[in-house]
This record gives structure tokens, sequence and C-alpha cells, in this order.
């Protein structure tokens, strides 16, 4: 009897055990699919002149490089913009703001502008930047507006991380006469560095991924050129593909997913640098 | 309860040497609308170790963190009577935390080095304080080795991590930490709950060498580790309103011998109940 | 590396106590010896004011062995030595309470003119005096062997109390008004004999701290 009971006991768990390998491949097979797929679909567009040319025949024939270019301007803005400020805004919120009304208050809405829709973010984009602040269609419109939705990513992440600092670290310097922003500044921001950076890194990998947006702060479909100023429009490789894949007819399918394809290798290898700077640094700070 | 030690008390200092440092009147503490401090006064004299004991919850952490405004940092905190450092009292809104925490170091229960080298780890607290000439430095991260008991367990390692040094070690690390930025009082928080009995010794034996230039304030569970280390002992309990008064305050010696409340005398000979 | 330096600087602390006490209660016997030889009544005056002085010392050593005991939580021969240094000090204030003892027989002989020149007496006293000194040498070197063999001495010290006894008798024998300056003398030699009995039990404490086991050695005759 007592073996019998071992054998049901022993039944359940194997079967325990399947569902949750099963579920783990199943979250695995997608992201395994879109790329097998994309690289098998989209790999025979790759080319040098792919990579280097200005598109032709509304980008039936010639390259991408505009869309390649505008999409790391966008990145490079979005940084530059949304890195001080998440931080910043990071480092007050645990360190320095009461535990109020007002910090609750603004701790909500920090968790709320994630969940808006990202062309809603567009809208507000083209009312503030490009209007009311007259940057018109244009580059720096566009990285302000994708810099103001991946902050709140980048404010929470850097939150997480600078509260990752242990406690003893900050009453260790605090107790031998240390000032609060020095022991931010030396202590806290050194430690949290590799979570904020990695952050911040995922933050604008995912902005580099927006369509919805850019779409009328300032993205265009063709330019004659690459952009020369932050008042200029831009390509990007999302709107890019959208437009190809949706709105021009006739379009080679292996063009399309040739532009899917560098997308998708440009948010990766962000990715990747990510996980890279986070276990660089870490190994850093352990000495 | 107005306990108050004459410094002259203490057998084992020359009487002149030894002022009161410390002095706490009629100190409540509350946290919010719990009271974990009531109605405590002691003197703490210089240049000897001063033990607090008590059972837990008592509040004796508590005390020690409102020596150097440890306190401040718990929101809701909140302290009635008067502290003062040298006669100046510390909670005064004039008053420079930061400067009160220079004079005022302090040693944690868990070793805190910071995650950098032991040179840094000494260096950091000078270096916030504007010494940027690198052979001061190391002079002075050398003498706080030294001081610590150290030096010669890591003279050939200061760039090496802190986190890489022995438990006690890493704690040593930290009492040399606080001595670089040249405090007149420590103030350590249960400083060996979490070291291995040789560890420990070590320590008492730092802290016994270190009573005679710094005041140093002990607070620790282990009542064998008060009696075998100060000079003087203070024994704090809790109230049934869970707020902490002190019960006795004397000469090690004599608390733990022949103490003059039945309390003390219950707790330390584990008739506590 | 050692620890607890604190600690073992204040066992040293007794141990030279116990020296010092011990220097006491020598000079004190061989003075109340003196002062009987010499008929120094004022030596002897000393010798019986003195004796406070060794209690006082004596509750000095106790104290501080409390203390430690209280305060140190003292292991292994570290306790054994405070043990043994708590019966030690009895002892040796037994000693000096025999050599006031003695002192106060002098003044109680006063100057009454002598029974016989002392010799075996002053040669119990000598011998009593080294055996103490030595005793206390083995108790700070830990020396259980040295120990063992000045308990065994304690035997000439009976031998010699036997010679002042069988002597004393026989002048009290031959001539009844010699009896109270004899008995007098008979008391010295007891005090004496006394003495040298608790120099074995310091010896039995130093083979006590060195091997951690209470035996008796060398049972007194008497």
């Amino acid at each position: 009897m007592a073996i019998a009971k071992f054998d049901t006991r022993r039944i359940s768990q194997r079967t325990a055990f399947t569902f949750l390998g099963l579920a783990t491949l199943i979250t695995v097979i997608p992201v395994l699919f879109i790329i097998v797929y994309t690289i098998v679909q989209g790999g025979g567009a790759i080319t040098w002149d792919f990579l280097s040319q200005f598109p032709s025949q509304a980008g039936r024939a010639g390259g991408i490089l505009p869309a390649i270019i505008g999409t790391f301007y966008l990145m490079l803005g979005t940084l530059v913009f949304a890195l001080p400020i998440g931080v910043l805004a990071g480092i007050y919120l645990t360190e320095y703001a009461r535990d109020n009304w007002l910090t609750r208050l603004i701790n909500l809405a920090i968790v709320n502008l994630a969940g808006v829709p990202s062309i809603v973010f567009g809208l507000f984009g083209l009312s503030v930047f490009v209007l009311a602040f007259n940057f018109g269609l244009s580059l720096l419109s566009a990285s302000l507006t994708l810099a103001a939705q991946a902050l709140a990513m980048v404010i929470t992440t850097s939150r997480e991380a600078i509260l990752a600092v242990p406690r003893e670290y900050r009453e260790g310097s605090l107790a031998i006469g240390v000032t609060k922003w020095q022991t931010v500044r030396h202590i806290v921001l050194p430690q949290a560095f590799p979570g904020i950076i990695t952050g911040a890194v995922l933050a604008i990998s995912r902005a580099a991924g927006e369509t919805a947006p850019i779409l009328v702060v300032g993205a265009a479909f063709l330019l004659p050129g690459i952009p020369q100023s932050p008042f200029d429009q831009f390509m990007a490789l999302p709107y890019h593909l959208y437009t190809v894949a949706a709105h021009v007819p006739n379009m080679p399918k292996e063009t399309i997913w040739g532009v899917a394809l560098v997308l998708l290798v440009v948010v990766l290898s962000f990715d990747v640098l990510a996980a890279a700077i986070r276990i660089k640094t870490r190994q850093r700070s352990q000495l | 309860m107005n306990i108050n030690l004459d410094v002259q008390d203490i057998s084992t200092r020359p009487a002149e040497k030894c002022v009161t440092k410390l002095k706490a009147e009629n100190i409540n503490l509350y946290y919010g609308t719990f009271q974990a401090l009531r109605n405590v006064t002691l003197d703490i004299p210089s240049c000897s170790i001063t033990a607090i004991i008590g059972p837990s919850g008592c509040g004796k952490s508590s005390m020690l963190r409102l020596f150097n405004r440890m306190n401040d940092l718990i929101p809701g905190a909140r302290v009635e009577g008067n502290i003062e450092l040298d006669g100046i009292p510390i909670y005064n809104s004039k008053i420079d935390v930061v400067e009160l925490r220079k004079r005022v170091g302090m040693v944690f229960q868990k070793p805190n080095p910071f995650p950098m080298s032991v040179f840094e780890n000494v260096a950091f607290g000078p270096k916030r304080h504007g010494i940027k000439n690198r052979g001061e430095l190391e002079q002075i991260v050398e003498k706080s080795l030294r001081q610590a008991a150290l030096w010669d367990e890591v003279k050939d390692k200061l760039g090496q991590s802190g986190l890489a040094l022995s438990g006690g070690q890493q704690q040593r690390l930290c009492i040399a930490r606080v001595l670089a930025v040249e405090p007149e009082v420590i103030l350590m928080d249960e400083p060996c709950s979490a070291l291995d009995p040789v560890a420990t010794l070590k320590i008492e034996d730092l802290m016994r060498s270190l009573a005679a230039d710094y005041t140093i304030i002990i607070v620790t569970h282990n009542m064998q580790q008060a009696a075998r280390v100060s000079d003087t002992a203070a024994f704090m309990m809790m109230e049934p309103d869970r707020a902490g008064v002190l019960v006795e305050y004397g000469p090690t010696a004599q608390l733990f011998t022949n103490p003059k409340d039945k309390r003390t005398e219950d707790y330390i000979t584990g008739r506590f109940g | 590396m050692e620890t607890r330096t604190a600690f073992h600087k204040k066992l040293r602390e007794i141990q030279d106590d116990i020296l010092a006490l011990g220097s006491m209660v020598s000079k004190a016997t061989s003075r109340s010896i003196e002062a009987l030889k010499k008929r120094d009544l004022e030596l002897a005056q000393h010798v019986v004011a003195d004796d406070k002085k060794v209690n006082q010392k004596r509750y000095e050593i106790e104290e501080k062995c409390v203390e430690l005991i209280a305060t140190q939580q003292p292991m292994a021969s570290d306790l054994r030595i405070i043990v043994a240094v708590l019966s030690i000090i009895t002892d040796m204030e037994r000693i000096g309470d025999h050599a006031e003892g003695i002192a106060k027989i002098a003044i109680m002989i006063g100057d009454e003119p002598p029974l016989k020149p002392l010799i075996d007496i002053p040669r119990m006293a000598e011998q009593t005096i080294d055996m103490l000194r030595r005793s206390l040498d083995a108790f700070i070197n830990h020396d259980a062997e040295a120990a063992r063999k000045i308990s065994a001495e304690d035997d000439t010290i009976d031998q010699l109390y036997d010679q002042v006894f069988r002597e004393l008798l026989t002048f009290m024998a031959e001539d009844p008004k010699t009896i109270t300056r004899a008995t007098r003398l008979i008391w010295v030699a007891h005090n004496l004999e006394r003495s040298a009995d608790r120099v074995t039990n310091i010896c039995e404490r130093v083979v006590f701290v060195v091997t951690g086991k209470m035996e008796e050695i060398g049972a007194s005759k008497y």
C-alpha cells in the first residue's frame, strides 16, 4: 500500500514537471519561429547594397540606409533625453522623496505611463513638441516623444536598481559623516549602474521598434537624404517596414522580410549589448 | 529613573582623563505612535567602553542610534529630551548632522565593507571629507588599518576587494573605515553577532586597545561579551507597553557581581520571565 | 595570535598579587620568630598589626577573582588558576594568622627568662618559609613535580615538631615550674607545623592547576 501511494505521488510529480516544461517550450517556440522565419524569408535580401544604398522605386529597389541611420539617430536622441531625466527622477524618488501623497501620486503616474498606448504618446508629441514647442515634424520631436514613452521604464528600472543597493552600504557611508549626495554619487550609483544601464538600453531598444508614435511626429517614408539637423524629418526602420508592407503595391516579399530582419537585428543587438554591459560591470564591481 | 554614574567610579581609567563625553537626559523616543524609549538618562564617560545590554526589543539599538542621529533616517521617528556631546546639544536645528557623524562614527551588526578595494574602503571617508593627496591618504589608510589590528593581514592585498576578506577581517575593515575619519566616539551595534568566537575575541581585544583613545559604546545581546569588554554597563528592558527603560547603570564588575536592581539580577542570572 | 589580552593581563596581575601576599606572610612568619628570639615586643606588635594588611590583601585578591569569573568566563586552565588562587589565598591568610599567633605568644612570654636557646623552632620556621616560597614558584611555573617534592618535605617539619615536643616534654617532666613556658613554645611549634600543612595544601592546588585533578599529596601526620 505504501508503495502504491509512493507511485501515485511520483506520477503526479512527473505530470507536473511535464506540463511546466511544456509551458516553457511554448513560450520559446514563437520567438524562435519568428527569428528563424524572418531569416529564411528575408536573408536573401541582405546584401551590401541593401544596407548602403538609398531606396528607389518607392522602396521596391535600392537599399534602406537612411532608415537604418534614422533609427540610430532616434535611439541616440531618446537615450540623451530619457537617461538623465529617468535616472535623476529615479534617484529623487528612492533617496529623497518623502513618503507622502504627492510621491504616491507620482509613482502611480509612472506606473500608468507605461500602460499608455503608444499612439497616444504620438498624439501627445504632435500637440506638444511639434505644434506647441514648434519643433515641427522632426527628429527632435520624435526623440522627445519616444523619450517620454521610454521614461517610465527608465525610471522604474533605475529605481529598482537603486533600491537593490543594500541599505548597509548607505548606512556605512552616512555613519562616517559622508553626505547623502556623496553617498548616492560614490556608493549607490556605481552599484546601481549596471541595472540602470541595462534598463535604459532595453527601453531604447523597445523605442527603436515603435511605429505608431513616430508616424505622427516626423517619420517620412521616402527622403532624398540623411537628416542634417535635429529639426529635419527622418526615415526609420519600423515605419519603413510598415509602409512597404501595407502601402506599396507589388512589393517583393523578400525585401519586406529583409527590412524586418534588419530591424530585428538592431533591436536584438541592443538587448545583447545590455546583457554584455551588465555582465561586464558586475565583474568589475566585484573586483 | 535617574541613574547617574559618577565617572570617578571607573577604576581602570585614570580619573582625570575621564569626562562625560555624551549625556542623555530624559530621552523619550517614538516611532509614530509607538514609544520605543521612556525617560532614559545616562552619562557616557570618555576613553572607556560602555555596554548596553538587555533583551531583544528593549530599545538598546535605538538608544545607540540616537547618539549619531541615525534614527533620523527612520520615517516617523521623534525624539524628546536632550542629548549632549561635549556639552553641546546634538538635537538642535543648528547642528550639522554630517559633522556630528564624523565625530560619532558607527560600526554595524553585519560587516558592511563597500564593494571596492581594501584601500578604497578605508580611504572613502577621508576622500569625501576633502583629502585628495595620495601620500596623505596612504598614511591614513596604513594608520587606520594598524589601529584596527588588520594591517599585517592585508598590507599585501590593499588592492583586493574588501568583500574577499573573512567575516572578522571585514568587521575590522569597517572599524578601520570609521577610524580613518578620526572620530571621538565609536558606536558599535552588535559588532560580533555575525562572527565566529575567535573573530569575536579579536574584535573585543581591538576594542580594548581602542578604549584608551576613543569613547566606545557597544550594544550587545551577548551578556558575556558586555561583561568581558566593557568598563561600564547599562541594562535596559521593556515595560509592559513595550517601551524601553534603563534599569541599571554602573561599573561592569559591579553590575555583574552585585547588581542593585532585582530585575538586573534576574536577567543576568537567567531568571528573567 | 593571542586573543583576550586584557583578560590574561588581569590574570597575571592576580598571580603577581599572590606572590606579594606570599612575601607578606613569609615576612610575618620570620619576624614573629625573630621577635620571639630577641624578645622584641615592638616587632611582635608590628606583626600582629600587619596581619590586618594580609587579610585585606586576601580580600582584594578574592574580589578580583570573583570579578574575573563574573566578567571573563574563564575556561580550562584559566578557570583552574582562578579556583586555585581562591584556595591558595585562604591557605596563605591562615599562615599569616599562625604568624600572628606566634607574635602574640612572644608578647605573652614578654621578658620571662628563656627556657632554652631556640634552635629547632627557628629551623622549622626557616624551612616552612622556604617551602612556601618554592611552592609559589611552582604555582607560577605550573610545576607539578616541584610541588609534589615540596609537599614531601612536610615530613621533615613533622619530625622537627616531634623533636621539639619531646624535648619540651622532658623539660616539663624534670621541672614543673617550666610547664607554662614550655607549653607556650609547643604552641609556637604547633603554629609552624600548621603553616607547613597549609603549604602542602598550596602544593595540591599547583598539581590541580597542572593536571586538573584534585589529589591529596603528602598527608600530614598531624
